[in-house]
């Protein structure tokens, strides 16, 4: 009885998970996916809970409590931190496949049956790719997480070496030759010990394959660790035999595996390119042919004037607005210039920030309609009738060069056509290049002004200038 | 014990069939929720939960049942975190 009430739990379940799914297609409904995922996880521990083979109570209370006094506070952090957050949750996730697996696989090894009758093919093979795909999620995301944090000791830009693939791909392969190797004899004596080296071995390969990757690709490598965390759920499932973890697990893992394909196809390239082309590793001279172009730079009240006149004005955000946590003075900007019958659009690149998407989110935080939020390729036809296009701290996603360079590791990227706008203003930290490192050519046009400094003081500046009606 | 063939096999169905509908409704997502979606998804792949309950919650040795806590309490995190933060970020998209 108490078994049928476990199968019906994970129908149930199931269910609720992809109806949660299905309302995130419109933010109007969006809110009752979160209940009906609650209501799903709670009826699957429950239904977990009550099995008659759990004694051991206190120890499950403990550790909920423990997940709850940990995961409150991270629910709270700055909108800002949440990539960040996000690679932790995947490095949470991928922590807890591969203390399973090991748990289980010790289990059935010392078990009163023979470890060659318990660890048939089919689950030690499904163990295997539990206990590698867990664990190089965790340290993998423990690396992003703390590059996203820019934590000292983590290298944010991307550390790179001669014959770095060979090694990466020969630290997998020798965990996965490991791996097939207990399939194929499970009861050897030094099984244990092999099994443990093929978590050490993923272990290091998770941070293996993150050092070489700089902050640009972000939005893809999480993306991609969101698939992997989901794949070591299905694996789970396999292990133990669960419906409910492969169903989950799935959803979680198509989901990664959609983003990182927009991902990817956002910066025109392949998983593969991303995972082992060292991407941010600074491209040596890569415009440097044809005279050198200076920038023109304009005063606050130059660019408020302009942006007053102006009929139509597109925002393009970037990680700039982020880090200079600016998304509240854009929201002011955005009400002053509206006040005076400016049409405000935001211009959206599926990359732009550090991870997907992390400006739509930034945006509404401030409370700015998400109606005024348009695609790339919505506001694309638009730009040559825009009077301003005011670049917030957006720098690969609006470089021209990306249509034509080849050299570049941007080419070939679509960006947003900023540079077709009558008029551009380009906010901007500092002098240096972006993540990519190439220079933007978007900043030398006969049509662009630069205003240098923190995007969030030059925001104040310019909405001052509208408060104050210094202008006039 | 089920014979692996056979629990292979309907495993295998289970999973091909649940990543379809998961391609085919994560597809029609909007745009501007893959962050919450990212959380969302990530609370629910914690049904890992309910593997670690078994861990720790069974008769097996100390060993097995600290590694089964641990994995509860992260599973635990991101149910909690997911689930709220997804809710923070959504509230956001609705009033206006």
């Amino acid at each position: 009885m108490i078994h049928l009430l476990g199968g019906l739990s994970a129908v149930l379940a199931t269910a609720l998970f992809i109806f949660a799914l299905y309302w995130m297609n419109d933010p109007k409904t969006a809110r009752r996916g979160v209940i009906a995922g609650v209501t799903g996880m709670t009826v699957a521990v429950v239904a977990t809970w009550i099995q008659p083979e759990i004694v051991h109570h206190g120890w499950i209370v403990l550790a909920i409590f423990a997940g709850f006094l940990v995961g409150v506070p991270l629910s709270r952090v700055p909108l800002t931190a949440v990539p960040q957050r996000t690679a932790l949750s995947h490095a949470f996730g991928g922590l807890a496949a591969g203390l399973v697996g090991t748990a289980e696989y010790f289990l059935w090894l010392g078990g009163p049956a023979t470890a060659a009758a318990q660890l048939t093919p089919f689950r030690m093979s499904a163990l295997v790719a539990e206990v590698i795909l867990g664990f190089l999620t965790f340290t993998g995301s423990l690396m992003a997480a703390g590059k996203l944090q820019e934590v000292r000791w983590i290298p944010q830009r991307p550390v790179t070496y001669p014959g770095q693939n060979v090694v990466n791909i020969g630290v997998l392969a020798i965990a996965v030759a490991l791996g097939v190797l207990l399939v194929l004899n499970p009861g050897t004596p030094w099984a244990g010990q092999a099994f443990l080296a093929i978590a050490g071995l993923a272990l290091i390969f998770g941070v293996l394959l993150i050092i070489p990757i700089g902050g640009a690709d972000m939005p893809t490598v999480i993306s991609i660790l969101n698939a992997y965390a989901g794949l070591a759920a299905v694996a789970m499932g396999f292990v133990l035999d669960n419906k409910l973890l492969v169903t989950a697990g799935a959803l979680d893992g198509s989901s990664g595996l959609i983003l990182s394909i927009i991902m990817c196809r956002a910066m025109n390239r392949s998983f593969t390119n991303v995972l082992f082309g060292a991407f941010g590793k600074a491209q040596p001279a890569a415009l440097a042919a044809g005279e050198q172009k200076v920038w023109k730079q304009e005063t606050v009240e130059g660019a408020s004037q302009l942006l007053e006149q102006a009929r139509t004005v597109v925002i393009i955000p970037g990680y700039g607005m982020a880090v200079a946590q600016a998304q509240h003075k854009v929201r002011e900007l955005y009400d002053a210039l509206t006040k005076r019958g400016v049409t405000v659009k935001f211009a959206i690149h599926p990359v732009a920030g550090r991870m997907p998407g992390h400006m739509n989110v930034l945006l509404a935080e401030a409370n700015i309609p998400y109606s005024a939020l348009v695609e790339m390729d919505e506001i694309n036809p638009e730009m040559p009738q825009t009077d301003v296009a005011l670049v917030l701290g957006a720098n690969d996603v609006v470089n021209p060069a990306a249509r034509y360079a080849k050299n570049t590791p941007i080419y070939g990227m679509p960006i947003i056509d900023a540079d077709k706008a009558k008029t551009v203003l380009a906010v901007k930290r500092s002098k240096k290049p972006g993540f990519a490192g190439i220079d933007n050519e978007l900043y030398v046009l006969d049509n662009t002004w630069m205003l240098f400094g923190d995007a969030k003081a030059v925001l104040a500046d310019l909405v001052k200038q509208f408060g104050g009606g210094g202008i006039h | 014990m089920t014979p692996p063939p056979a629990d292979f096999g309907s495993m295998l169905f289970v999973f091909v069939l649940a990543t379809f509908i998961g391609l085919g409704v994560i597809r029609r997502v909007s745009r501007l929720l893959y962050t919450p979606l990212m959380s969302l998804t990530n609370a629910i792949s914690a049904i890992a939960v309910v593997g670690s309950i078994v861990v720790t919650g069974a008769d097996h040795p100390l060993t097995i049942r600290i590694l089964g806590a641990v994995a509860l309490f992260a599973s635990m995190t991101n149910i909690v975190s997911g689930f709220m933060i997804t809710d923070r970020m959504l509230k956001m998209f609705k009033k206006q």
